[in-house]
């Protein structure tokens, strides 16, 4: 599903992202970890064509995503608050959304309708604006918003954090289900190597730009991780 | 201890001499800020050049008693000052709470706060015109102590209104009790109903006349600043005066716009945007007040400087633009906050802007219909405005948005304008291309008047206007090329703020 060739990024003389090559096959739930700075959202970025990468591709599908906007159409993001329309209602922006997807209001309503105790009662109808609603609760609206109209890729930056303990054991469940859809390949970040062991089936450790680890999840991986951080 | 909270006063003020030198306006380049230093000093000579000469053209081309003609307006002028003010003042709440939690007095950062909208460009700004008119007055041989206590009288006045601003910031009531009084009366003396500044005349005469009365605008300040005090005091905490006010969401039924297609989902969202949001709302009332500037070139107030048939065309760009210019200047910036969702959602680029047109379009359209009362100034000033919103549609509607990829600048769609207007106003690419939107067509008119007078004239700018219409789509195509170079530049700028 996402292909990456020869892909850097500097800033000047730093290099803050290197990959000599990654596959990630449709149907995965990929995970991927470090440390601040190390590269996770500037990868995140790339993949999304937010910034212009200065050597190497990246192929949704096979479609370069700086050269085609097809793969636009398969792919769900959400990164951080900058993907939230803060004087939309939720369910504003969830039509929203829709309605750039091709998905109608009632099928919106009724996709609504499979996340009522994930949202807690905290998000429909309750007449606010998203820029009023808590940080953990705008994280629940675009979590929720990238599931809108079956895209075949998902992109998670950070879906964890924030999140009360409740709604992190319903996100877990949740990713998981997704995961059994063999057409649906999520890639999610986190700081919370305990979280991503459970949810992903491979995980990459990124450190200083550059993957050090590819491993496929197992019993023994966290406490490999576990080794890997404690430095 | 007063030693050390003299010390505190003065870190804090050295965190304020930092905030400013590092803001935007002194940091985005030299270009900018040339221009900016520009604009500045060209508003200071403007007051400071009316303060002096005010004084002579009122006195001898009026033939009244300068000062006693500029105590008549002081009403209007204090009460426009404090509406103005709750427009566009910020209220000094921006690092408080970042100290909250330091071992700071309370009440040092209250004065601190409220010390702080002493340097305020609202306070200063006065003094640009009056310490000239003052200097003026006594080289006239005005008696300098009562000119003095005039002087002193209105520094009170003005820092009246600054504690006015922050006592009723955010109650909307107050606000529109005022601007209405405002209105009202300014209707009442233009129709000879009743004339309030004949009777709020002499109030201010009497700080001239009997210098013991200066003392009372200082009590009443004085006062001021101690209830601006408290209210700021009792405000202190996180779910009180510094929270910000959440509304409860309005409920807009627009989905009839539906029948419109994919350009609808932007246009009812950019409707939602607007009347959703302190800083775009602005665009409402701008657009209002432009549909009414063709009185200043239409009747005589301007004193026939403006008669020159150039101007009407001017004027109809003005009238029918307002929403052109304060909305469309500022595409794509007003989707600022939220411009990585914009560009990794399901979106053609010519959606969107199609989406931007058809609103600037709608609004120049809108505008056409509301200023036809201007047709009882004659047919060839409706042809004027009307031919100033084909230019519109067809000329600037393109260049707004052509403008708005080089216009790099976020929008903090939470707060109101700063009192420069933002920086991306004086953005040099910006400025280059807002000199066509406004001269071209007078230009264009010119040229075609020197052929056959009047009626060529506006057949050649309605005529380019025309063209460009039908040119939209080879235009739109080169526009979508340049956003889409600019878009990581756009994406990259956008983040730099908050």
């Amino acid at each position: 599903m996402i292909r990456i060739e020869q892909l850097t990024k500097q800033y000047g003389e730093t290099t803050v992202l290197k990959i000599p090559e990654m596959d990630i096959p449709k149907g995965q739930i990929f995970g991927l970890v470090g440390n601040n700075g190390a590269g996770k959202t500037t990868l995140f970025s790339l993949l999304l064509d937010l910034i212009q990468a200065t050597a190497g591709t990246v192929k949704i599908d096979d479609i370069p995503v700086h050269s085609s906007e097809d793969w636009k159409k398969k792919t769900a993001a959400f990164l951080d608050d900058s993907f939230l329309i803060g004087y939309l209602t939720p369910e504003e922006y969830f039509y929203f959304i829709g309605e750039l997807r091709g998905v109608s209001k009632e099928e919106v309503d009724e996709l609504l309708t499979g996340y009522t105790d994930f949202f807690n009662d905290e998000i429909l109808n309750k007449n606010k604006y998203i820029r009023d609603l808590s940080k953990g609760n705008q994280k629940k609206v675009g979590v929720v918003a990238t599931f809108i109209g079956e895209p075949e890729l998902l992109i998670l930056d950070e879906p964890f954090a924030n999140l009360d303990p409740t709604t992190q054991i319903r996100l877990k469940e949740l990713l998981s289900e997704k995961a059994k859809d063999a057409n649906k390949t999520v890639m999610i970040s986190s700081h919370d190597i305990q979280h991503v062991t459970e949810v992903c089936e491979r995980i990459a450790v990124l450190e200083k730009g550059e993957i050090v680890k590819d491993l496929k999840t197992t019993s023994k991986t966290l406490r490999e991780l576990e080794t890997f951080f404690t430095k | 201890m007063n030693d050390q909270k003299k010390s505190m006063f003065l870190r804090l003020l050295q965190l304020q001499l930092k905030s400013y030198r590092r803001s935007s306006a002194f940091t985005s380049g030299v270009v900018t800020s040339i221009i900016y230093l520009y604009f500045m000093l060209c508003f200071v000579g403007i007051f400071t050049l009316l303060g002096f000469r005010s004084f002579y053209s009122i006195d001898e081309d009026m033939g009244v008693d300068p000062l006693q003609f500029i105590n008549k307006y002081m009403v209007y002028g204090t009460s426009f000052w404090v509406v103005w003010r709750y427009f566009i003042q910020k209220m000094p709440v921006l690092n408080v709470k970042a100290l909250l939690s330091l071992p700071v007095k309370e009440n040092t950062i209250v004065h601190y706060a409220l010390g702080q909208t002493t340097f305020s460009f609202f306070n200063i700004s006065n003094a640009f015109f009056f310490v000239p008119f003052s200097l003026v007055l006594v080289n006239n041989g005005y008696p300098t102590s009562q000119v003095l206590s005039w002087h002193l009288a209105i520094i009170a006045i003005v820092f009246c209104t600054n504690y006015i601003n922050i006592l009723i910031n955010d109650r909307n009531d107050v606000f529109y009790t005022v601007a209405t009084l405002l209105i009202l009366f300014a209707g009442l003396q233009y129709y000879d109903i009743f004339d309030i500044s004949q009777h709020m005349g002499p109030v201010f005469d009497t700080f001239y006349n009997s210098p013991i009365y200066t003392l009372i605008p200082w009590m009443i300040l004085i006062l001021l600043y101690q209830s601006a005090f408290t209210h700021f005091k009792h405000r202190m905490y996180l779910d009180s005066g510094l929270q910000v006010v959440k509304k409860e969401a309005q409920n807009l039924q627009l989905g009839w716009l539906n029948r419109f297609g994919r350009t609808a989902i932007f246009v009812k969202n950019d409707i939602k945007l607007i009347l959703r949001n302190k800083r775009s709302k602005m665009t409402i009332w701008v657009s209002i007040g432009s549909l009414f500037y063709g009185l200043l070139f239409f009747t005589d107030s301007s004193g026939g400087l403006y008669n020159a048939p150039v101007w009407k065309i001017f004027a109809g760009i003005i009238v029918t633009g307002g929403f052109l210019f304060t909305f469309g200047q500022y595409v794509p910036s007003w989707d600022s906050s939220y411009y990585p969702l914009m560009m990794s959602q399901n979106i053609v680029y010519r959606e969107y802007l199609n989406a931007k047109w058809a609103m600037i379009t709608i609004a120049t359209m809108a505008s056409t219909v509301l200023g036809s009362f201007y047709i009882i100034f004659g047919w060839d000033v409706y042809a004027a405005i009307l031919t100033g919103a084909i230019y519109n549609i067809g000329v600037n509607g393109h260049l707004v948005l052509l403008s708005g990829a080089f216009i790099k600048s976020p929008i903090d769609l939470t707060t109101t304008t700063k009192p420069f207007g933002d920086k991306q106003a004086f953005n040099a690419k910006t400025l280059l291309l807002s000199l066509p939107k406004l001269f071209l067509p007078m230009i264009l008119y010119f040229i075609g008047s020197l052929f056959g007078g009047e009626w060529v004239g506006y057949m050649t700018v309605v005529f380019t206007g025309l063209l460009g219409f039908f040119l939209k789509d080879k235009v739109f195509n080169w526009i979508e090329i340049l956003y889409k170079v600019e878009k990581y530049k756009t994406l990259e700028a956008y983040k730099q703020t908050s």
